[in-house]
């Protein structure tokens, strides 16, 4: 080894040059920064007129709660919704990829999108990164071959269930569907069971909390309940408020909608085929 | 706590037992239903029989990822023969096929399978696949974690040209001996019968199966021994 080392210019590409020293830290007790990851329970079930999917909405960093409130039902399809429990960057963008690659197809095919499209472009996706992709989801939706409730684990494998629980609350909430499901429920008791199960993972497990979101898929419609329950209300609020150093300067914030223009032209030229 | 957040996020494997049998006629092939992640159980009625063409049904054991996807290339890949041959694809072909597929990605899958099925050619045929790819055509196979405890089993019952209902009866008990003393298998017994008049599914659900030595009887619920009547309270 000379004394005298000169280093190399920087060339393109990743540098590995840290990956050692970074392998020692964490030998030496250094734990690396943890990413968001949704703690999470999600469930869905299957009754007499379609679909329920349930979510909490506390997203965590290790133990720190990064978003109190926030979407875990994602949309697909107008009539499929899957739930994502996992790392929340990972459900994101696997959902919008297969969302928008479902809007193609529809395009393309010119019909309603089916359940097992959405299951089929997850499982592949998921399976060719071999698990690395660290989304657990639960899919759920309507089409013409009837109601349909998938679950979907990272590896790509996936099972077809009348009711499901996915995440860190889904022990929790499998035993209040294993004593209170049963086939062929109406959409109230529906809703009240899947809100029931989510609540026993909000109030059972760390990794979830806050609030309850619900989405009931039925042929031709679906009703997406964000907040449905909020049973970790802020019960102290000061009433003095909150006071500023002289300093500080308060500005009003106003918020304006852009309001949407939509101009329809009448007699416009015909579509050719 | 943790061991139970770690299983959750383990691959979910199929611990699994899987038979397949030939008889006078056809072929049986029979699976439990458990699906765990670790330590805890996925699904509890899952779906091993997997139909790969009308007359072939392939038994999954191993990694529920890689055998799921195993499976859905095979029944591509036999559905364009089918269309190619113009006629019912055979057990054989299918049987290697997957052979293919599971040697030439060896080390990037871990599932054993058991091809099972009937054609007008050889009759009723099975043929075992193993973790590494190997094709073994047998009169009967098992496999997955249960079947450790039914070497024995097979090595003592098994008898040649036996008749459709012995066949599925074995299936059924060699199903539930496994269940009895693997942790990894469980829930309900699945068998398809395939002979030359189609396809039969048969589901044995749990609290049918015979108890096997000191095992207890299944309970629906534990509130139901609540309403039972409660022993006499000791007086002294």
């Amino acid at each position: 080894m000379s004394r005298f080392e000169e280093s190399a210019p920087a060339r393109g590409g990743f540098s590995f040059d840290l990956c050692k020293r970074n392998e020692m830290l964490m030998q030496k007790g250094l734990k690396p920064s943890s990413y968001l990851k949704t703690g999470t329970t999600i469930v869905g079930l299957v009754f007499q007129d379609g679909v329920i999917l349930g979510a909490d909405t506390r997203a965590t960093e290790g133990p720190i709660v990064a978003d109190k409130n926030c979407e875990k039902i994602h949309y697909m399809a107008p009539n499929i919704y899957c739930c994502g429990a996992g790392t929340a960057a990972d459900t994101e963008a696997v959902t919008d990829m297969v969302s928008s690659q479902l809007k193609l197809h529809r395009f393309h095919t010119g019909r309603e999108s089916r359940v097992v499209t959405a299951l089929t472009l997850l499982k592949s996706h998921l399976f060719s990164y071999q698990g690395h992709v660290s989304a657990a989801l639960v899919l759920g939706g309507v089409d013409v071959t009837g109601p349909h409730l998938h679950t979907i684990y990272p590896h790509g494998s996936t099972d077809t269930l009348p009711f499901a629980t996915m995440g860190s609350g889904s022990l929790a909430a499998m035993a209040i569907f294993e004593s209170k499901y049963r086939e062929g429920l109406t959409r109230d008791e529906g809703v009240k069971l899947v809100a029931e199960a989510i609540c026993s993972g909000i109030f059972n497990d760390l990794g979830s909390g806050s609030n309850v979101d619900v989405c009931v898929i039925t042929k031709g419609n679906r009703e997406y309940l964000r907040n449905y329950m909020l049973p970790n209300p802020r019960t102290y609020v000061s009433e003095k408020g909150y006071s500023f150093s002289k300093k500080t300067e308060v500005l009003l914030t106003k918020i304006t909608p852009l309001r949407e223009l939509v101009e329809v032209i009448e007699g416009g030229d015909a579509m050719e085929e | 706590m943790d061991s139970i957040h770690n299983d959750l996020n383990a691959p979910h494997s199929m611990g699994t037992t899987i038979i397949g049998v030939t008889y006078d006629g056809g072929v049986v092939l029979g699976a439990d239903s458990r699906t765990s992640t670790g330590m805890y159980v996925a699904n509890r009625a899952s779906d091993k029989i997997t139909q790969l063409t009308d007359n072939v049904y392939i038994c999954r054991s191993g990694s529920a990822a890689d055998s799921q996807v195993l499976s859905d290339y095979v029944r591509y890949y036999l559905h364009q023969h089918t269309i190619q041959l113009g006629q019912p694809a055979t057990v054989k072909v299918a049987a290697n096929l997957v052979r293919m597929v599971s040697y030439n990605n060896k080390n990037m899958l871990q599932t054993g399978l058991i091809v099972g099925g009937w054609d007008k050619y050889e009759g009723g045929k099975i043929y075992g696949i193993p973790l590494g790819g190997t094709l073994l055509e047998q009169p009967f196979t098992i496999g997955g974690s249960g079947s450790s405890y039914l070497y024995g089993f097979f090595d003592q019952v098994w008898k040649e040209g036996m008749t459709q209902d012995e066949a599925e009866k074995l299936v059924v008990k060699a199903v539930s001996l496994a269940i009895a003393r693997d942790g990894a298998s469980g829930g309900v017994v699945r068998t398809v019968t395939i002979n030359k008049d189609g396809v039969l599914r048969k589901f044995y659900p749990g609290n049918t199966l015979p108890l096997w030595h000191e095992e207890l009887e299944a309970k629906d619920s534990l509130l139901d021994s609540l309403s039972a009547a409660s022993p006499e309270p000791m007086v002294s």
